[in-house]
């Protein structure tokens, strides 16, 4: 279960960022902002020399002492990322690949829905509810 | 159910132009601004549409990558057949060619109707533009008729 997910447009600003109600919220938003290098990084390298790897799903993109980050980048260059607590260790790689799979499912609806003007905040409830689900729950 | 979903996307598609056309004023110059309009319709459309098509797709490794996606994929969810040529001068110029484009289909073959062309390929010249913009390749499209239902779409890639 994730304790942050963001949702950056492809001008690398964002759509969208949630993460769990805690005091420093401020430092989610600082570990989102610097993965975009990261990110930038890991598509750059592969044009140049693993042209084999061509997934969106980019993996792991650097752990902190607390957080482990992950990345996902879809064809039209929308960047998700999801960022999970590493005490959170059952969790497992196909499962962070099945989050990213909702997400960008989700994030499709969005842009296919005739209302929404795309480069805006996504501000649906479905897409706000499918997130929800994947967020650690805070009682 | 498949022949049924073609048949409802070029009702749709003519009661468009219908609609486009009844709404304005006549004269050369409210012809123009159909166009552009159904153009851009199109163009909203053709980046939803191509966010859903490019979902379980590898990342593309170039321009013509992209293209050739377009040629065959994007065109066969769409109108149910590949584009049948695709030239380009490697200059960022591509030419699409369809010889039998399914929006001009139910349109006699003669001269007679040479003229309405435009307005039936706006929708789809938009659609590519869109998809294409959203993919990150901006480009000014634009599509020509010689002999009905043959057509050619012509991409302008604009380098930034």
């Amino acid at each position: 279960m994730a304790v942050c997910i963001a949702v950056i447009a492809k001008e690398n600003y964002p759509l969208y960022i949630r993460s769990v109600p805690t005091e420093d919220e401020l430092r989610f938003h600082y570990t989102v902002h610097t993965s975009l290098d990261v990110v930038e990084d890991k598509i750059s390298s592969v044009s140049k020399a693993l042209v084999d790897q061509r997934e969106l799903y980019l993996g792991l993109l650097y752990p902190t002492e607390d957080y482990k980050v992950y990345g996902y980048v879809t064809n039209s260059k929308v960047k998700f990322v999801i960022v999970v607590d590493s005490s959170n260790t059952a969790l497992r790689d196909n499962e962070i690949r099945s989050m990213f799979r909702k997400l960008h499912n989700s994030y499709t609806d969005v842009m296919c829905n005739p209302f929404y003007n795309p480069g805006d905040p996504i501000q649906s409830k479905a897409f706000d509810n499918m997130v929800s689900t994947m967020m650690v729950q805070v009682s | 159910a498949r022949m049924a979903d073609e048949v409802l996307f070029q009702f749709l598609h003519n009661e468009l132009i219908q609609y486009v056309y009844k709404s304005a004023e006549h004269g050369e110059m409210e012809n123009g601004r159909c166009i552009t309009r159904l153009e851009n319709m199109g163009f909203r459309v053709g980046q939803g549409l191509i966010e859903r098509f490019t979902k379980d797709t590898a990342r593309f490794k170039d321009e013509l990558d992209v293209m050739k996606f377009i040629c065959k994929d994007f065109w066969t969810c769409v109108f149910k057949k590949q584009i049948d040529n695709l030239r380009t001068n490697h200059q960022g110029i591509y030419v699409l060619q369809d010889n039998k484009f399914r929006l001009l289909t139910q349109i006699s073959a003669g001269k007679q109707y040479l003229e309405h062309a435009p307005k039936y390929l706006a929708f789809t010249c938009g659609l590519v533009r869109g998809g294409l913009s959203n993919l990150g390749v901006k480009s000014i499209v634009t599509a020509e008729v010689s002999v009905m239902p043959a057509c050619k779409f012509q991409v302008m890639i604009q380098k930034i």
